[in-house]
Formats: C-alpha cells, sequence, structure tokens
C-alpha cells in the first residue's frame, strides 16, 4: 500500500507511565489493517487496529529518540519513542491517513475476511427483526397500527422503513406532524410496556418562538387516547431547559405547553454531545496523569462531571420507567432525538423489560433503539474524517449506565461485563458492519448484508464468554429501580484504565466464577454419564448369568444400532460436509438430539464389553474429562509463553483442565466423557487426541 | 403511630451492632441474626416522652458524683446483676417508632438498661434493637412538628468512664468455650518458632513488671546478644520507653523492628546503648532502613520538644526514610467528613465527589499503604532490615508494620493468623483501644471531643481499610471474608468481649481481663462461627501480595461506610452465589471420583465374569 512507506521500524521504545526506569525496547510493524508492537524481551504483542486509532501526537524530540503517542477509542494510550525522526514522521503520516479512511467504503469492514472463524458472511443479519421485535410486544392491535408510508424513506431518511403509530392517526396527521419535527421524526411508537403505556420517541419541533401544528397536537391526543389507563401523555425533554429554549431562536424548539391539552412536560438536564465529548476527554486525561495523587485523580473525576453525565442520564431513563410503569405514555425527544432520546429510552426498556436484560433481548434492544432509529454511529464514533465536532461518546456513556445497573442488580442480567467491552470496541472497530453508517438506509445503500460480517454473528458464536455466572432467570422479573445515591456510582476502571493492567484486582472474582460455572457444568454432564454407564452395568450383571436373556439384550440393542446409524447418515446428508475429517464427534452430537442418546451408548458400549479393549476405552472416556481444573489464580502465562494478566481471558480446557490464552484454545470438540456431547472447549494437544481415538474407534 | 408534638432523637452510633429477632438470646446474635453493623448509621427514634430528657437527666449528674459509690457496690458484689438504677431516670418508654435507612420501621417500647438500649415492639417474629451504650456516638434531639435545632448530648451511658463498669464485666457467654481466647496467642507462642530458629533472638522478661515500658508486654523479642540491663538503658532514650522490638522476620533474615522515636531532643543527644541495640540486629557492615512515619518538618519539631529521630552521625548504618502519614485528630476530621459525605445521599454528584476528595481518607489510606508497600520493598527485595517509627510508636508505626506483614507473611491472610497479627502488633504491641475507640467520628464535631486530653483516633479503622482495600485486590489470597474485617472492627468499639478493653497489656491485667471478661477470639474461634467467616474462594497463597497504590485502584469501603446508605444486599448475594458454586464444584468433584472407582470397579468385576464365562457358552 502507498500509505505504508516504512513496514518495520526496530528498537522502538515504549515509555511507561508510571515508572520511567524499565522501558522496554520492541520492533514496531505497521501493516495494512494493524499496528503491531512486539516486546521480545517480555514476551509482549500489542496489536492496535487501525480503525481504533483516535489520536497520533507528535511529543517534543528527547536524546533517545522522537516520541510518538498513540491513543485509541478503546482508551489505550502508548508512547513510542522512535529512535530517527524519519522514521518517526513517516509512521505519522501513515497512521494519520490509515486510523480514518476518507472513503465509508474504505472501512476495514469491507476488506475484513474471518480466517480461523468458520462463520458464514450471512450469519447474524437476519437475527434481529423489528417487525417481530414489535410483535413481541404485541403491535401491532387494535390500538398501534403498521405504517408503510416510510417504505422509501420519503417522510423521514433516518427512521427505520416501517413505522409504527396508533391506529387512530390518519396519513395526513402523520405527514403534517413530520413536517414539524425536526428532519422529519415524527413522534412513533417504540415500546409498548405490559400496562399498555406507550413509549413513543420523536425529535423537536420547529415550534420557534410561536409556530403550532394541528397535525402533531392531534397526533399527540391520539398516542394519549389509546393508552386506556389515563388521559395524561407525559413529554420528556431530555435537555436541559435552557438549550431547548435556545434552539427556540433556530426555529426549532419545543412544545408550548398552551397548545398541548393534557400534557405534562418534564425537561430532564441532560448535556448535549459537545458537553460529553469535552467531559470524557478531561475523563481521559485525569486516568493519564503520570503521578497522581490521591485528590487529583478525584479532584479531575469530579471536574470532568462525567459521572454527573451518567447520573442524569439514568435518573431520566428511571422518571421515564417509573411514569410508563404508573401507566402513563411517555414521548421522549431531545434535538434531533438520535442521541440522548436513544440513551434513555434504552435504558427505561432495560429498567422494565426483563427481556432486555438478556443477551438476546439486548442485542435486539441496540439493534431497534439504535441502529435502526438512526443513532450516527460513524459521525459519532468518527469512521471516517468528517466534523471532529460530530464525535461523542454517547454509546459509550449509554454502555456505562448498563454496567453500572449491572453492579447494582448482578443477577438479572444474563450477559457480563465483557459484552458491554466487546460491543463498545466493535462499535469502533468497524471490523463488522453492523455499526457501519449512520442509519438503516445506509446500510442498505451500503449493502453491508452482502458485503460484510454481523456482529451479531460472533456474538452468537462465542456466547459463552459473555455469560453471566451470577444470572439467575427466576430473579429476572419486573421492574428493576436503581439506587440513584451519587455514591452508588463507580468510576468504570475497566472501561477507561483497562489496559493499564497493574490498577486492576491481581486476583479476578469473574474469571474465578466463570471457570467455576463451565467446570461444574462440564461436571455435570460427566457425571449424568457416568449415572447412565453404571445403571447399563448394572444391567448387564443382572442379565449375564441367563444366557438366553443375554442374547435376548444383545438383539435388541443391535437392532437400536441400526436404527442409530440410518439416522446417522440422514443427518450426515443434511449436515455441511465441512469438518468430514472428525466427524464421528459431530454427528454424534447431532444424533444425540434425535435419539434419546441412551440408544447410542448402550449400543456403543455394548460392543465393546464384548472385547479386551472395553477397559481401556472405558478409561479413555473418563479421561477425556477433566475432574480437577488448575486455578485461575496465578497463572502467568499460557503454555505457549503469552502472558496472561488480569484483562486477559483465561480459559480452560475441558479436556485435561489447563489453563491457555484464547489463541491456543481455538478448538472445540465434544468429549466422550460428557453425555450430551456438546462442544467443549479443548486445547490443541488434547483435540489431537481426541480426533484420534475418534477415528480408531469408528472404523465405518 | 402519633405524629403529635413528640421529639425525634437521633442515636448516632458508631456501630449498630445487633437487630436480633425475639426470642434469640442476646447471647448468640453475630451468629445467628443479621448483623447489620456499619460504621456509623444513625437510628431515629420518635415517641411522646423526650429520650432525651432520659439520658439528659439520667446521665450527667451520677457521672461525676455517683460512680464511686457504684464501684464499691459494684466490686462488693462482684458477679450479680449490676442495674445502674442510680443512673437511669426513667427505664421505659412507650410508643417509639425506629426509623431506620433500608429496613422497615419498628414500633415498640424502649427501656434503658445498664448497658443497653432495648426497643422491643412485643411481638413474635418482629425485630428487636439491642444496642449497647457504648456504641452511642452522639445523641441529638429535634422537635419533630417545629422541626427545631439540633442538640447534641455531651455525655451520656456511653462515656462512664471506669472501665471496669463495662458490659463485658458483666457479659456471660451461653456456650462452653473450648479454646480460651485469652491464651491463645502468647509472645511465647507466637515466637517461639522464630526463637527456636534463629540464634539471634531470645524472648526476654525485662518487662515484667511494665516499669521499662508500659505499653509494652512482659515479654518481648530481642537480639540475643543484648544483655537486658542495656536494653533497660536503651529503654530510657525511647519515647513511652518503647525500645526497639522484633515484629516480624522474613523469610530471607532481615526483620522488622518497631519503637518510639528516640529523645534526641534539640541538643541532639544520643545513647550508646540504643545505637549497640539496633546494630545489634544488623550485623557488622550491613545496612538497614528508618521509616519515620512522620514529614520531615513534624520530626525537626518533636525535636526541638525532646523528641525526634536518629541522627545520622549516630547511626551511620541506617538510612533513614521520612514516609508521612496523617495521625489523631487529622484522621478523625477526615473520618468525620468522610462520614457525613456518605450519608448525605440527596447532594448532587459533583457534591459528593467533592466531599470525598476533601475528606482526605482515601489518601490516608493510600499513605499508608504506601509506607506498608515502602518497608515491604526493603525487607523482602532490598534484603534490608528495617526500623519503623513515628513519635509515640502507638498508632501509625503498627499501622505499618502490620500491613508490611500482611503482604509480606501469607499466614497473616488466615483468620488464625490475622487474629495473632492484632492481638501481637495492636493489642499486644499497646495500640490505647480504650482512649482511641471511646469516640468516632460522629462526634468529632461536638466540642468536648476534642478535649486534648482524650486521643480519639481511628487509626485501627484505617488499617481495617487498608486491609480491605487488599482483601478487594487479593479475594483469594484471604482466608476470611469482609464480614469479618467488619465484625472485628465492631467490637473494637463496643462489645461484649473484653479483648478490646483498656490501652495495653498493663492495664488489662490490672483489670484482670482474662478472668473477669470473655475473649472475643474465643468467640470468633468457635468452630460455628468461624465457618461464617470462611472465604470460599480462599486459596493459601505463599507469595508476597504486591498491592496497587494508584488513585484508580483503591475505592470506598462500600461495605462498611456505605452500609446504611447503599443496599449492600448485591454484594452479599454475590459472595453467596460464589460459595454455592465453589461447594456445588466441590461435591460433584467429589460425586466423580466416586462414580468412576465404581465404575471402573463394576467393568473389572463384569470383565472377569465375562472371561471366566464365556468359555463356558
Amino acid at each position: 500500500m502507498e500509505t505504508i512507506k516504512t513496514p518495520k521500524i526496530d528498537n522502538v521504545g515504549l515509555l511507561e507511565r508510571y515508572s520511567s526506569r524499565r522501558n522496554a525496547v520492541g520492533a514496531l510493524y505497521l501493516t495494512a489493517t494493524h499496528l503491531i508492537y512486539v516486546d521480545h524481551d517480555n514476551k509482549r504483542e500489542t496489536w492496535i487496529l487501525h480503525s481504533h486509532i483516535s489520536s497520533v501526537t507528535k511529543l517534543p524530540l528527547t536524546p533517545q529518540g522522537s516520541p510518538l503517542q498513540v491513543r485509541t477509542k478503546t482508551f489505550l494510550s502508548m508512547t513510542f519513542v522512535i529512535p530517527k525522526e524519519r522514521d518517526a514522521h513517516d509512521l505519522f503520516i501513515s497512521l494519520s491517513q490509515l486510523c480514518q479512511p476518507t472513503s465509508i467504503e474504505d472501512l476495514y469492514s469491507f476488506r475484513y475476511n474471518m480466517g480461523s472463524e468458520d462463520l458464514p458472511r450471512e450469519a447474524g443479519w437476519a437475527l434481529f427483526d423489528l417487525q417481530l421485535e414489535f410483535e413481541r410486544m404485541g403491535v401491532p392491535n387494535e390500538s398501534w397500527t403498521m405504517t408503510s408510508l416510510n417504505k422509501d424513506y420519503e417522510i423521514c431518511d433516518t427512521y427505520p422503513r416501517y413505522l409504527y403509530v396508533p391506529a387512530t392517526a390518519q396519513t395526513a396527521v402523520l405527514l403534517g406532524s413530520s413536517r414539524f419535527r425536526s428532519r422529519g421524526r415524527l413522534p412513533v411508537l417504540t415500546y409498548l410496556h405490559s400496562t399498555k403505556a406507550a413509549l413513543c420517541r420523536c425529535s423537536q419541533p420547529l415550534s420557534g418562538f410561536s409556530a403550532r401544528c394541528v397535525e402533531d397536537e392531534s397526533l399527540l391526543v391520539c398516542i394519549q387516547k389509546v393508552n386506556p389507563n389515563t388521559a395524561q401523555l407525559v413529554v420528556v425533554d431530555t435537555r436541559p431547559k435552557i438549550n431547548a429554549m435556545a434552539n427556540r431562536a433556530a426555529g426549532k424548539g419545543y412544545e408550548s405547553e398552551a397548545n398541548y391539552e393534557n400534557t405534562r412536560f418534564h425537561f430532564a438536564g441532560i448535556d448535549n454531545i459537545h458537553v460529553m465529548r469535552s467531559s470524557l476527554t478531561r475523563l481521559l486525561e485525569t486516568c493519564e496523569l503520570k503521578t497522581p495523587a490521591m485528590a487529583a485523580f478525584l479532584n479531575g473525576v469530579e471536574s470532568s462531571g462525567w459521572l454527573r453525565h451518567i447520573k442524569s442520564i439514568l435518573d431520566a431513563a428511571v422518571f421515564i420507567a417509573k411514569t410508563l410503569e404508573d401507566g402513563s405514555s411517555v414521548l421522549v425527544h431531545c434535538s434531533d432525538g438520535w442521541d440522548r432520546t436513544a440513551q434513555v429510552c434504552g435504558l427505561s426498556q432495560i429498567l422494565l423489560d426483563p427481556y432486555y436484560r438478556t443477551i438476546h433481548g439486548f442485542q435486539a434492544l441496540i439493534a431497534k433503539e439504535w441502529l435502526s432509529f438512526g443513532h450516527k454511529f460513524t459521525d459519532r464514533c468518527g469512521h471516517i474524517s468528517i466534523d471532529p465536532k460530530e464525535v461523542s461518546p454517547v454509546f459509550t456513556q449509554w454502555l456505562e449506565c448498563v454496567w453500572n445497573l449491572i453492579q447494582q442488580f448482578p443477577s438479572v442480567f444474563q450477559f457480563n461485563d465483557r459484552l458491554l467491552l466487546c460491543i463498545h470496541d466493535h462499535v469502533h472497530s468497524c471490523q463488522f458492519g453492523t455499526f457501519v453508517g449512520n442509519c438503516q438506509k445506509d446500510r442498505i445503500d451500503l449493502r453491508l448484508e452482502e458485503k460484510t460480517y454481523s456482529l451479531w454473528g460472533y456474538i452468537a458464536n462465542h456466547m459463552n464468554e459473555f455469560l453471566n455466572p451470577l444470572y439467575k432467570p427466576d430473579t429476572n422479573v419486573g421492574f428493576i429501580q436503581p439506587n440513584l445515591a451519587p455514591q452508588t456510582f463507580k468510576f468504570w476502571r475497566e472501561m477507561y484504565c483497562r489496559w493499564e493492567t497493574g490498577l486492576h484486582p491481581r486476583e479476578s472474582l469473574t474469571d474465578l466464577m466463570v471457570a467455576s460455572k463451565d467446570h461444574i457444568n462440564s461436571l455435570d454432564d460427566h457425571i449424568r454419564l457416568l449415572q447412565k454407564r453404571i445403571k447399563l452395568t448394572e444391567e448387564k450383571f443382572a442379565t449375564h448369568p441367563n444366557s438366553n436373556g443375554e442374547n435376548n439384550t444383545e438383539e435388541s440393542v443391535e437392532d437400536n444400532r441400526l436404527t442409530y446409524k440410518k439416522n446417522l447418515l440422514d443427518e450426515m446428508n443434511m449436515k455441511v460436509q465441512r469438518k468430514i475429517e472428525y466427524d464421528p464427534l459431530m454427528v454424534t452430537s447431532f444424533a444425540n438430539k434425535s435419539s434419546d442418546g441412551l440408544s447410542l451408548l448402550s449400543s456403543d458400549y455394548h460392543d465393546k464389553t464384548e472385547d479386551i479393549m472395553a477397559l481401556a476405552k472405558l478409561s479413555d472416556e473418563l479421561n477425556s474429562v477433566a475432574l480437577e481444573w488448575k486455578s485461575v489464580r496465578g497463572v502467568k502465562e499460557c503454555p505457549c509463553s503469552t502472558p496472561l494478566d488480569v484483562s486477559t481471558r483465561k480459559s480452560h480446557c475441558w479436556s485435561c483442565g489447563e489453563i491457555y490464552c484464547a489463541r491456543c484454545l481455538d478448538k472445540s470438540a465434544s468429549l466422550p466423557g460428557h453425555i450430551s456431547q456438546k462442544q467443549s472447549p479443548v486445547c490443541r494437544e488434547c483435540y489431537r487426541v481426541l480426533i484420534k481415538s475418534a477415528s480408531v474407534e469408528s472404523p465405518e | 403511630m402519633s405524629k403529635t408534638a413528640g421529639f425525634e432523637h437521633r442515636i448516632i452510633i458508631i456501630f449498630l451492632d445487633h437487630v436480633n429477632r425475639v426470642g434469640q438470646r442476646f447471647d448468640a446474635p453475630l451468629a445467628s441474626s443479621l448483623p447489620v453493623s456499619c460504621a456509623q448509621a444513625s437510628v431515629e427514634f420518635s415517641g411522646e416522652l423526650s429520650l432525651l430528657s432520659i439520658y439528659e437527666e439520667s446521665l450527667e449528674k451520677p457521672l461525676t458524683q455517683g460512680y464511686q459509690n457504684i464501684c464499691k457496690c459494684w466490686k462488693g458484689s462482684y458477679g450479680s446483676a449490676m442495674e445502674f438504677v442510680e443512673l437511669i431516670k426513667a427505664p421505659k418508654v412507650d410508643n417509639v417508632v425506629m426509623r431506620r435507612p433500608l429496613f422497615p420501621n419498628v414500633e415498640g417500647t424502649l427501656c434503658i438498661t445498664g448497658h443497653h438500649i432495648i426497643l422491643s415492639s412485643r411481638k413474635e417474629d418482629t425485630e428487636e434493637l439491642w444496642l449497647l451504650h457504648r456504641n452511642v456516638d452522639v445523641v441529638e434531639k429535634k422537635q419533630s412538628t417545629f422541626g427545631g435545632g439540633t442538640v447534641a448530648i455531651k455525655y451520656a451511658l456511653s462515656q462512664i468512664e471506669i472501665t471496669n463498669l463495662l458490659y463485658p464485666f458483666f457479659y456471660r457467654p451461653m456456650y462452653n468455650i473450648l479454646e480460651d481466647g485469652w491464651t491463645a496467642f502468647t509472645t511465647e507462642s507466637e515466637f517461639s518458632k522464630l526463637v527456636l530458629k534463629s540464634d539471634d533472638w531470645r524472648i526476654s522478661n525485662v518487662n515484667k513488671d511494665f516499669t521499662v515500658c508500659n505499653s509494652y508486654p512482659a515479654t518481648v523479642v530481642v537480639p540475643k546478644s543484648v544483655p537486658d540491663e542495656v536494653i533497660t538503658t536503651a529503654a530510657s532514650f525511647r519515647q513511652g520507653g518503647r525500645f526497639p522490638v522484633l515484629c516480624y522476620r522474613h523469610e530471607n533474615g532481615s526483620v522488622l523492628l518497631r519503637s518510639g522515636q528516640p529523645l534526641v531532643g534539640p541538643s541532639g543527644k544520643r545513647c550508646k546503648e540504643d545505637e549497640k541495640l539496633i546494630n545489634a540486629v544488623l550485623g557488622p557492615g550491613k545496612r538497614g532502613y528508618i521509616i519515620d512515619t512522620r514529614a520531615q518538618t513534624l520530626a525537626q519539631t518533636a525535636k526541638s520538644r525532646g523528641g525526634g529521630f536518629e541522627l545520622e552521625i549516630h547511626y551511620p548504618q541506617w538510612r533513614r526514610i521520612h514516609k508521612p502519614i496523617d495521625r489523631h485528630h487529622n484522621l478523625l476530621d477526615s473520618l468525620a467528613r468522610l462520614l457525613e459525605a456518605c450519608n448525605d445521599t440527596s447532594c448532587t454528584m459533583d457534591k459528593w465527589l467533592g466531599r470525598l476528595e476533601s475528606s482526605n481518607w482515601l489518601s490516608h489510606v493510600r499513605d499508608t499503604l504506601n509506607c506498608a508497600c515502602l518497608v515491604a520493598q526493603c525487607l523482602d527485595q532490598e534484603n534490608l532490615s528495617v526500623l519503623a517509627h513515628g513519635s509515640d510508636g502507638t498508632d501509625t508505626t503498627l499501622a505499618v508494620t502490620s500491613i508490611t506483614q500482611i503482604i509480606l507473611n501469607p499466614d497473616c491472610r488466615s483468620i488464625r493468623g490475622f487474629e495473632a497479627l492484632i492481638e501481637r502488633e495492636w493489642l499486644q504491641g499497646g495500640y490505647p483501644f480504650g482512649s482511641r475507640h471511646f469516640k468516632s467520628g460522629y462526634a468529632y464535631t461536638a466540642s468536648s471531643v476534642k478535649n486534648p486530653k482524650k486521643k480519639y483516633a481511628p487509626t485501627f479503622l484505617l488499617f481495617m481499610d487498608c486491609v480491605w482495600q487488599l482483601f478487594f485486590q487479593f479475594p483469594c489470597s484471604f482466608e476470611f471474608t469482609e464480614n469479618f474485617l467488619i465484625t472485628i472492627l465492631q467490637h473494637s468499639y463496643a462489645s461484649q468481649f473484653g479483648t478490646f478493653l483498656g490501652d495495653n497489656v498493663w492495664e488489662r491485667e490490672q483489670l484482670n481481663l482474662h478472668l473477669n471478661t470473655v475473649s472475643l477470639w474465643s468467640h470468633i474461634n468457635r468452630p460455628e462461627i468461624i465457618l461464617t467467616f470462611m472465604n470460599p474462594v480462599y486459596e493459601p497463597n505463599s507469595k508476597v501480595i504486591w498491592p496497587s497504590v494508584a488513585p484508580a485502584s483503591l475505592s470506598l469501603w462500600s461495605g462498611l461506610f456505605l452500609r446504611w446508605v447503599v443496599d449492600q444486599k448485591p454484594t452479599e448475594e454475590t459472595w453467596k452465589a460464589i460459595a454455592e458454586m465453589k461447594e456445588k464444584e466441590k461435591e460433584l468433584k467429589k460425586q466423580a471420583i466416586k462414580l468412576r472407582k465404581q465404575l471402573i470397579d463394576m467393568e473389572k468385576a463384569l470383565n472377569s465374569k465375562l472371561s471366566t464365562s464365556s468359555p463356558s457358552t
């Protein structure tokens, strides 16, 4: 590529933030997609995706060379000291060009190819469908109907195609209202609560100082009327009142109370994207203080105002959720209705509806509230080089609010904070096409479904990593009301100081719980197999002395085996043949779904009891499941000598119980010692052994 | 609840110890009921009668006049149930409502006994409040109908100054003591291994009459090569007679000593014996560190007042480092502000963060950890011995030496080891619990507390906070739970046990505590109690645990400070879930092993049966 002038620079120093003594020295590689720093002495590799880079700064020259500070959107900050000034300058120029392409078609997702993972390109794109989501809420119904007025994005290009509006609202009313709302974003339904109270969203009215719109007023009356509980509608303007008033000068503004009957107005006082952007900048400056005193740090957190903003968003969301729970419908807007509105609407649904606290529901919520309703991801995340004033951490804030809820309600969320971090990173990485573009129309125009992968497909493939070990489905019911006292809000160290591995607790309870949970599942599976085996052996014992009886069982078992083989062939034909080399394992897992699993076991087992090998085979089977798992505590590195620190996920091989890094534990196989024959993560060594023994055992 | 002109009273509590269910003996509150312990919570009472006047009237006069009579009477009738009739004007008030944060109101009758305020609704299955007077930090009165001002009571039953009238003397356990906590951790047993293993140390009885140093125990560990006479002379050169003694010997042989400040004075005096004593620790040619927990300027001021620091010319083998940690009233002031901030939940985010910052509490935590890390580094990485002291050597010095040991010594992270550490460093080390824990943060604003004669200070609380920070960073390396720390802390302020009474070993011997009261350790070390403090994820960690002291790594101990503000259930439930998970994992492992064995045995039997029977078929 012409933008890369020097693909490799040697003897690059890495400035440590806290100690100036022990600076690492390594090599810096620049590829088409990544900036890679390899520190051989400490066996450390840092891969920085170009699209993650938020800024590259040249710092004043030092005797060791020219320092170049690279900051990322995942809050990593590294300062490289490059011996030759020329190299530093070349790198600076290259990175500046690579980190923000000028055209959206140059984004990483259009070139990204899932190498190691066998995930088809189409996987995940169809996972969340707006119409299905509304059907889940029981919409359309007698009060709410779907309109295809926006089918070709005629009335509002940042809204989804299909809009849900009161059944009583006439087309003229809808069209009139959309003309009166900023960017045509008319009031539409986004969530229908079980109380029949509706959550609607829109943008600010073009009211100026005195303008009014009869259609808009009657649309609000319609929304009000379809709610059987109360005649009152609550309009939440998420902006500070002063901002809303200032907008009137530009011909926008807020609804005049005199024109809207039976309507209560509430200003939530959440600041705008520019305030949020500079707040985050100040928070990050605080995190990057070189020798921070306790007071300076706390002072920095306070004066950044970041936690105040987080609280203001949650405050508004709780207000909305309470109003809906009490039976009143709520209409939410801010200025354009795609930043603050998305934040508070999304949160209040999490508070109200247990479904949105599951992994699937949470993704559906993002797909609906953020993607369909046109949060401008490409602008807000700075995917391509556009106006830097459009960039703002709106979505990050929202994730932080969810994180705060997880802290307060650890057992009602099916997912853990790794999911939040993963989504956050990929919103910025553009590795997947999911968050490319500013609205649904953009995404369709870019034909992302054909050209890129979906993050939802990736997450579905890695579900295990995102499960919350503390989740109790039976407690995940109803409306959760968080405590909003300022004392409950914590600084999200795992997000903003994620890469300062020294700052985090040295022993992670989450790792421990995840490992424990997995181990329990594995053991449980194994025990069920053992119990079956023992039962079968007992039966054998009982039947054996009687030679007639033995023959009978033999026959019936033989039968079972035949039917099993037939099933197997059918399944095989249906199945994609991509893993043919170890398909005995794959097929057994398939076969189990149809039969009860027992027939397979008994036949398989019975065969072997006749030969001398039975015992050895049994021990193979038993040894395929590790009873002891290595403790997560004190593990410093993977056997491949990749260092494992607090932030890296440590995974167990379910077969040998050793701990590996994610790169070494990329295989999965079903273990003979598991009754369910589910695919379990195994290390490469165990995988080889398992495949070998599996192919030996099945001569057919 | 009658809302007529009643008074509302706020009793601000150091630790609200137990809310019991009716029908349970007060005896076993910690084990059987939820201990709603918390640093500084408040309970508000409202009722027809003025509780305040009861407290006020009944306490102010007798305290100055009546206690000697009571003393006599008490000594004469030892062991009999002593009622402080003279102190209590109105023992019972009806129709009292108790309001607490996070929990429902309780309505009932309020009784005042010699040691407790009891609120009971006299119904089955309702909660009962038993509050030790010692727990009361401040009582405030406000007239609810007028919303008038607040009156703070200066003296209350909680301030009976004669130690042996306190509740522990009247408390009798309802269980058999299996192991007496009073004798569980003696100097001899604690250091026997060390003295046996190393030729350099001996246990000295030089202080057996507490004449050399009244805040040291009767037996201390000193270098073998230094005779008692030298020690006696050296002691006279140290503040409070606190001559350098051994508190920890690291596995690499480097040792940690502590002492009071040397009485160098403005003229720069020296003491050959003192030099000999501490140089004996190093051996010829070796060097050591002196860690002074005061700022250089503070040490300088102390020098002009007769105290000071070791001068380089007289201690050429030692390098002195000043690592300041704030003390006494500064700490108390800091705690008071922190509590004020914690309890105001209606303030804005900015105000809360601002007050958290200006309270400086976390800075103190950080300073203490920093200093302890420095000491630990000298001992572990530089292989050099350390002498730590401040002025008296009874507060910050002990915090530093004990945290250092937790960082370095895995034994101190077990339940017994931690008890031993508190016993060694704090109780026998002469931390004046009696004086320091007489009052806490809330009472600070009351002018009486500023009385310079009384040195209230939350140094022990600061130490416990540091331990919690370590626990937070290494949750698998400690055998105990957060609750264990809170329980000990709570008992150090107010307790039915005698462990934390008095200022030092000498005072405790005077009071015959080991005969007259029960030790907290006797209670905690009972198997049924100790089990409740076990950390489910504990895996003994033989390594040194180096904590992060970066500001982002330190957090407010919400289990203690925010207990009444923020519902702690999520944390409790998380731990419960972890414990259940670990238990299940263990059980399944056991079951799997058993089943495997069974299966293999059966299989073998079947195989042999098959091989014997197959020829016949």
